[in-house]
């Protein structure tokens, strides 16, 4: 139990710490960077609690295609990034007042919230059996009780798809096409001309 | 002993620290899109510590659902901001003001 905590203390003190230096860092490839362990040490985190699956689709989810594509993009636009932090120091007292607040309301709410007991005395829709493990029991709830929300899903990620497609495709002129329509009805009067040459001269 | 509250606290920690993100980096769209990325994982934090703590999978479906829209939604938001470098050769916020809303 001790080793629990303490892992908990670890995962989440370096999560929390890495989510200040996203948002502080000066560099936006630094910010990508911390965000890539504030991620991984979630889903240390979802290991703890037992949500092995969604620990390991954090990493590859996030770490491996979200994160990679704003490093990408961080590097790929050529950005002054000095001139994008003006502004910084100005909202920092106003944000900082805000944060606190924010902080201090949902804590008061959590607190208070542990005398009215709600979590404790419900009984689960789908409870989580020990002698399956955590794949297999998504995969049967996924499949049958969500799986309109599982093809939902599947629409939105086609829509994005096609979104960012097309939203980042451009039309560069002089690119040569295969057409295949005229590739099809080319026959021997408009492949071929012929010409009459004169002798002792050409063309 | 690790209890909900120490879940939802942190949770409620990197909420803020999302928002803080985006008040603080007016300028930058980049850090604003990664301060979302911030606030929807402790909308999963809280929801996989519910899961556990209330003894019901479902939850865990549902953080899925949030990881599935959240890495739609940067897709879409980095394309928009390739797309507005491309046409104004900046990132500022403040100058996102073509549609004149």
């Amino acid at each position: 139990m001790v080793l629990y905590s303490l892992t908990f203390y670890l995962f989440s003190s370096v999560a929390v710490l890495s989510a200040l230096m996203v948002i502080s860092a000066k560099n936006p490839v630094h910010s990508v960077l911390f965000l890539i362990l504030s991620f991984v040490n979630a889903s240390g985190l979802f290991v703890l609690l037992g949500a092995e699956f969604l620990a390991m689709i954090l990493v590859v989810v996030y770490v491996g295609a979200v994160a990679v594509l704003f490093l990408f993009v961080v590097m790929m636009l050529d950005i002054n990034f000095v001139k994008l932090r003006e502004g910084f120091l100005q909202y920092l007292p106003f944000g900082a007042l805000l944060g606190i607040v924010l902080v201090i309301e949902l804590g008061i709410l959590f607190l208070t919230d542990r005398s009215s007991n709600i979590y404790n005395n419900q009984t689960p829709l789908q409870p989580i059996v020990n002698e399956v493990e955590n794949t297999k029991m998504i995969g049967q709830i996924l499949y049958t009780e969500y799986f309109y929300l599982f093809q939902i899903c599947g629409i939105i990620l086609l829509v994005a798809m096609i979104g960012s497609i097309t939203l980042t495709l451009r039309d560069k002129g002089g690119v040569k096409r295969q057409n295949i329509v005229s590739q099809n009805t080319v026959d021997a009067s408009t492949a071929i001309e012929k010409k009459k040459v004169k002798i002792g001269e050409g063309i | 002993m690790i209890t909900l509250e120490h879940y939802l606290f942190l949770g409620a920690i990197i909420f803020t620290l999302g928002v803080l993100g985006i008040f603080l980096n007016k300028k930058n769209l980049i850090i604003i899109l990664m301060s979302i990325e911030l606030i929807l994982l402790s909308v999963n934090i809280n929801f996989i510590a519910f899961s556990a703590y209330i003894n019901d999978i479902s939850g865990q479906i549902f953080a899925m659902l949030t990881l599935t829209v959240a890495a739609a939604e940067a897709a879409i938001g980095l394309a928009i901001l390739v797309v507005f470098f491309r046409n104004l050769g900046s990132i500022e916020v403040n100058k996102i003001n073509q549609l004149k809303g």
